[in-house]
């Protein structure tokens, strides 16, 4: 176990700086013209203009460009965003609200998915399991830019039972729409993947003998099919939560909310490699470690998974 | 909580001097969207205390659906019991409400099943598995409910049980997971047991061990086992009696030594024939002709006859009768004394 998760941490390192490398390459050849982005319609002099290149260091070649802003991470300093602003203060403001957010969401998800999926895995073929079928299926195809705009539109103006945009403060209440509106993204698959699971342990052997010992159903299923059941469904959850955290672009940029997705969509539309790139740094190690996590999680979960 | 074992004592109609399980003409039918299967067709069976029972016959021919009806675990849907009676000291327990069901499984008829690995749950220890029906059923503590599990794998020679209770079921080999499945069936210490092909799934010199750990339990407790199986080389040793099943009937019925010498069914005696002997090596297996029928559209008459060497005119047209030739011996067979031979 200790073996395996130190190699895991080793493979991370490699994921990260290969990550960061594809990012920072991306952005390097994207790059148009950053200052006059950056200043938008106002002329820009040849000696700004040199002057923040030198700041930037924008005329050497890429690898040294690179070199410099690795050197610069590993030392903790992101460096500053062409708008001025040091970036891991950014970071440090954003990462809150984008982790509050994509928390309740999940939550929210999760609960909905797992309760519903059980009950229409159990009683296949009802009432109950039809209507969410079709219920997920239409979530499961409203794109989030139409779903975003519409809620904000319908529950935060015109009925007014939410305020339509957050800020950097948000508490619960506020954040409860775009984070339905970001549970949506989840919730359908979550809830598939449960009721399947829960569908194809019913069938299972050891259920058969759950019922052959004398066992009460609200047993037999709350103990032995849900344990079972519910080990596809973490792991899957465990990827969402990564999946949330850095797919909030869109719903945090209809309901402005400062956070993660909102700032790396900014950073993208002004060519601001350096905020963008930072932004995706950290992006990654969220991920890797969320990951190691639900690799773990699933191991304590299924005993049959050892990890060497 | 109520005491199961005063309520089982107490239930309405038992009687101690009845014989112990008799199964009287069950039917069961699978309803499913391609039509309905009939998988169990009049089985009778009966059973006293310390007697084996064996139940042979080919795959499909009712044998695991008959002992699932007995036990009420059949998945209702599709599974559906349309007729007969299975009485356990006189009380039918189909008409039992289901907590009454509930109560008389694990504590006084258990059952044991073919794999033992997809039959325990993969994400409990099998301590956890075994104390939970100390648990549920005699109410006692977390920490006595664990001891009985020890005592349990134990008493079907676990090595090392102590730690091993904390163990999961993969962590065990095909025959001590069979054990473990036996612990957990005789810890409410059953009347009847039904093992539903036991050791089909381990290698030989392990079937032995584990059918002699069976038939050592059963002397000690002086239990009913029916033992389900489709080999007739295991029968032989452990059972007393049995019943050959044929499309889901019991086509004939027998002591066991009896059956093995004269056997008073065509199915029977094909059944025999095509057990591979040393002192007929050399020359060709015989085999049964053909499939089982398929359990939507059984065969008129005789279900047997499409494939039966003695088969006329009327076993396409008439059900056989049970003929009883001997005390103890039914067969339904319309040439029963042909295949005997008299």
């Amino acid at each position: 176990m200790f073996r395996y998760i130190v190699r895991r941490l080793l493979q991370m390192v490699l994921t990260f700086f290969g990550a960061t490398f594809v990012v920072y390459a991306l952005m390097f050849a994207n790059v148009d013209d950053p200052f006059q982005a950056l200043v938008g319609d106002r002329p820009l002099t040849d000696s700004q203009r040199a002057a923040l290149n030198a700041r930037y260091h924008l005329d050497d070649g890429f690898f040294t460009q690179y070199w410099h802003y690795v050197k610069g991470l590993l030392t903790g300093d992101f460096g500053m965003s062409l708008t001025g602003r040091p970036i891991a203060e950014m970071l440090a403001q954003a990462w809150p609200v984008t982790v509050r957010l994509a928390l309740l969401s999940i939550v929210i998800a999760a609960v909905l998915a797992v309760g519903a999926g059980v009950l229409s895995g159990l009683r296949r073929g009802g009432v109950f399991d039809t209507v969410t079928l079709v219920l997920t299926l239409i979530v499961l195809a409203m794109p989030i830019v139409v779903l975003a705009p519409l809620a904000q539109l319908i529950f935060g103006i015109q009925l007014g039972w939410f305020p339509p945009t957050a800020t950097r403060d948000a508490n619960l209440y506020e954040l409860l729409l775009p984070a339905l509106v970001l549970g949506s993204l989840v919730v359908a698959t979550q809830l598939r993947v449960t009721r399947s699971s829960v569908a194809e342990n019913l069938r299972a052997d050891y259920v058969r003998t759950a019922r052959a010992k004398g066992l009460a159903p609200r047993r037999v299923i709350g103990v032995h099919v849900l344990r079972n059941s519910l080990i596809p469904v973490i792991t899957l959850i465990g990827v969402d939560i990564g999946a949330l955290m850095s797919g909030a672009v869109v719903t945090e940029g209809v309901f402005n909310i400062p956070g993660v997705g909102f700032n790396l969509f900014r950073g993208v539309r002004t060519e601001d490699g350096p905020l963008v790139v930072g932004f995706v740094s950290v992006l990654v190690i969220v991920f890797l470690v969320i990951n190691l996590i639900v690799d773990l999680l699933y191991a304590a979960l299924d005993p049959r998974i050892r990890y060497e | 909580m109520t005491d199961i074992t005063a309520r089982l004592d107490a239930l309405p109609g038992l009687d101690p001097r009845a014989p112990l399980l008799q199964v009287n003409d069950l039917h069961v039918e699978f309803r499913t969207r391609d039509g309905v299967a009939r998988a169990v067709n009049g089985v009778d069976l009966w059973l006293n205390p310390g007697e084996t029972l064996a139940v042979v016959g080919e795959s499909g021919c009712g044998k695991s659906v008959t002992a699932q009806a007995i036990m009420g675990i059949l998945d209702t849907p599709p599974a559906h019991v349309t007729g007969g009676e299975v009485l356990y000291r006189g009380v039918d327990l189909l008409r039992l409400p289901e907590t009454d069901r509930r109560g008389v499984r694990a504590n006084r008829i258990a059952m044991i099943f073919q794999d033992a690995l997809s039959a325990l749950n993969p994400v409990y220890t099998v301590g956890f598995q075994l104390a939970e029906l100390f648990r549920v059923h005699r109410g006692t503590s977390r920490r006595e409910a664990k001891r009985r599990a020890v005592e349990l794998l134990d008493q079907v020679r676990i090595p090392d049980a102590r730690r091993r209770v904390d163990d999961y079921p993969h962590q065990f080999s095909g025959g001590m997971r069979q054990r473990v499945m036996i612990a957990m069936a005789l810890a409410l210490d059953p009347e009847v047991l039904i093992a539903d092909e036991p050791t089909t799934a381990l290698d030989v010199t392990v079937q032995a061990q584990i059918m002699s750990l069976l038939a050592e339990l059963q002397r000690q407790r002086d239990m009913g086992l029916i033992l389900i199986t489709h080999d007739m080389g295991v029968v032989a040793d452990v059972a007393d009696r049995i019943a050959v099943m044929y499309a889901g009937k019991v086509v004939e019925e027998a002591p066991v030594h009896d059956l093995y010498a004269h056997p008073g069914h065509a199915y029977t005696k094909a059944l025999l024939e095509s057990i591979p002997r040393l002192d007929f090596k050399g020359q060709p297996l015989s085999v049964i002709r053909g499939l089982p029928p398929a359990l939507t559209d059984l065969p008129s008459g005789c279900a047997f006859h499409p494939r039966c060497a003695y088969a006329r005119e009327i076993c396409r047209l008439e059900p056989p009768p049970a003929y009883r030739i001997a005390p103890q011996r039914i067969t339904s067979c319309h040439f029963v004394r042909e295949v005997l031979g008299v």
